[in-house]
């Protein structure tokens, strides 16, 4: 099949994503609510920043917008699940087009839409306060490496929502992620916590995003050279579960 | 003209359940081929392989010429699948359905559109704007679904249970597609659980019971298969079936109550309808009417396929 036909098959299930937007823009508005509403309440209500210099608010929201990255792993895991689930994927996958065009339709919208909510949320985090210090090229670095570490968590989420397969298994994943997003350092230093416990944050590939995009903001708890690791650690991610998810998509209830 | 789908030794296996127990068939292009069985048969596990939607364990599958497990891209620019269940997109318009699935068969954007409302026309869908299918009716649904499967007019044309909950104009409907399908040369596979859909649009029929094909060939072939004629005798009081029945010949005297009528099986026709109307004379039951006729598919199936509870459910 000719790269053309692939790009055209990906842009058509793209346009599918968007069409049912347009049909539905409460759900839209509600996903991307969601996580303002999750960064006003760690920053108004639960507070915290045990052993942060500085605002705790410039420590808090890079830490937001990682974890929403990582978040978003559930809303593609359902939205895959409930998709496989009607007659229209047997149609698909009966017809000539390319292998895994309507995976890449569900990432690409899933995409736009965290690339809006990253937008939204430093808006708000603006307007609470949050600065970065780093200047444009590094402002648009550190957003590079959330939009990574979503596309990478959005692969996974694609391929176990291929291997679960049914709605009660995506709910064990939906409760599983919570702790994975909250033993990081979203919201607090590892130094600041039990030895063994800091141990798994510093290495949570989640961290090394959070580290890193704190550098680039010039935001407290950021450090040098980890830009590195919240490169390789998505991409490493990707490496396995993208070829999975379009092979599982292919041999699908065979 | 060479064979449009060849089926040999098909077996598939889901956990201990055996669905295809060494299946064949042989479809010749641009007939109709009817596969027809009851609940369980294997008829949509038989689709699902040959739109390259399921793989098998064994045997040989091969439609349009292609190997469906070494060539599947190749079947599917070939095939169009109308499956048992809806597949298309409930949340979009009919429009929106179909646009989406021509730009896939690489139509391009113009005659994507121009191919959908050309469809839309045909299968009376035109008028229903952007109302998400969702909101359609079963019939609507269907046809549109039908529509799906005819984008690029293709060669081989697989309908599992095309009409199954359509009212009998929607199934009229689905029947004239198919026969004008099959007049500009497509091949069509047809499931149906309706022995009267086989009879009607089938140029060959296969009876498939457990996995298997039990008997095949044209419509009248199986009928006289099951054996000669039959003598049909309608009563005028319901309450003398059981008596009527004793005189009919043979054992296999069937009752149905509603129609009160007994039917059954005879080898010498006019012997037997002379010595039938006697019978009854000489009992003193009056008789609406008696016929001399060929076995119904329905009773075909029922002895093909052992008259299992399910079989009996359809005749019923
Ligand atoms: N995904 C599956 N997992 C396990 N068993 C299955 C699966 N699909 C079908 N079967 C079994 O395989 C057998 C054949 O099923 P199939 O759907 O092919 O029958 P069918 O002839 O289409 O029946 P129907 O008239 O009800 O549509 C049945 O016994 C069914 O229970
Ligand atoms: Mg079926």
């Amino acid at each position: 099949m000719s790269a053309a036909y692939v790009m055209s098959d990906c842009w058509t299930m793209t346009r599918r994503e968007l069409a049912h937007w347009a049909r539905q823009p409460v759900q839209v508005v509600v996903g991307l609510i969601f996580p303002i509403m999750m960064l006003l309440m760690f920053g108004y209500l639960v507070g915290g920043g045990r052993g942060i210099e500085g605002e705790y608010v410039d420590f808090l929201v890079p830490g937001m917008l990682t974890l929403t990255m990582v978040f978003g792993l559930e809303g593609t895991m359902t939205a895959v699940t409930q998709d496989l689930d009607k007659g229209v994927i047997d149609r698909f996958r009966s017809m000539p087009m390319a292998d895994g065009a309507v995976l890449v339709g569900r990432s690409v919208a899933d995409m736009i839409q965290s690339a809006t909510g990253l937008l939204l949320m430093t808006g708000v985090g603006y307007v609470i306060g949050w600065r970065a210090h780093g200047g444009f090229v590094a402002f648009l670095g550190a957003m590079g490496l959330l939009l990574l570490l979503r596309f990478a968590m959005l692969w996974i989420g694609i391929h176990l929502a291929m291997i679960a397969g049914r709605a009660e298994l995506v709910q064990a994943v939906q409760i599983l992620v919570w702790p994975i997003g909250f033993l990081s350092n979203a919201f607090a230093v590892p130094e600041s916590m039990p030895g063994w416990l800091g141990t798994v944050v510093a290495w949570n590939p989640m961290s090394a995003t959070a580290t890193a995009v704190r550098d680039l903001f010039g935001n407290p708890g950021g450090e040098p050279g980890h830009v590195v690791a919240a490169v390789v650690w998505p991409l490493v991610l990707l490496a396995v579960f993208f070829p999975l998810a379009v092979r599982k998509f292919r041999r699908l209830s065979v | 003209m060479t064979d449009a789908i060849v089926v040999e030794g098909a077996r598939k296996r889901y956990g201990d359940k055996q669905a295809l127990d060494g299946l064949g068939l042989v479809v010749g292009g641009g007939t109709v081929h009817g596969l027809l069985g009851p609940n369980g048969a294997g008829k949509t596990t038989t689709v699902r392989i040959l739109a390259t939607l399921l793989r098998h364990d064994e045997g040989l599958v091969r439609v349009a010429g292609f190997d469906v497990r070494t060539h599947a891209a190749d079947v599917r620019r070939r095939i169009g699948l109308l499956g048992q269940h809806a597949a298309v997109d409930e949340e979009l318009g009919g429009r929106q359905n179909l646009e989406m699935f021509g730009r896939l068969h690489h139509l391009g954007a113009r005659r994507a559109g121009a191919r959908a409302d050309e469809l839309l026309e045909r299968f009376g869908l035109a008028d229903t704007g952007r109302k998400p299918v969702k909101r359609y009716s079963g019939g609507m649904r269907r046809r549109l679904d039908l529509a799906a499967s005819l984008i690029t007019e293709p060669a081989v044309l697989f309908l599992d249970e095309p009409t199954t909950g359509l009212d009998p104009r929607g199934r009229g409907e689905v029947w004239e597609s198919v026969r004008s399908l099959v007049g500009g040369g497509t091949t069509v596979l047809l499931t149906t659980q309706y022995l009267e859909e086989a009879d009607q649009l089938a140029d060959r029929i296969s009876v498939v019971d457990r996995g298997r094909v039990v008997a095949d060939g044209t419509a009248d072939e199986l009928k006289a298969r099951v054996g000669g004629d039959r003598i049909d005798v309608v009563l005028r009081d319901a309450r003398r079936l059981d008596e009527a029945t004793k005189l009919l010949p043979g054992s296999e005297v069937s009752v149905d109550r509603d129609r009160r009528r007994v039917s059954a099986p005879v080898t010498d026709r006019m012997a037997a309808l002379a010595e039938t109307v006697r019978a009854l004379e000489a009992a003193g039951i009056e008789a609406e009417d008696i016929a001399l006729r060929r076995p119904t598919l329905d009773e075909v199936f029922l002895h093909l396929t052992g008259g299992r509870e399910q079989a009996t459910e359809v005749a019923a």
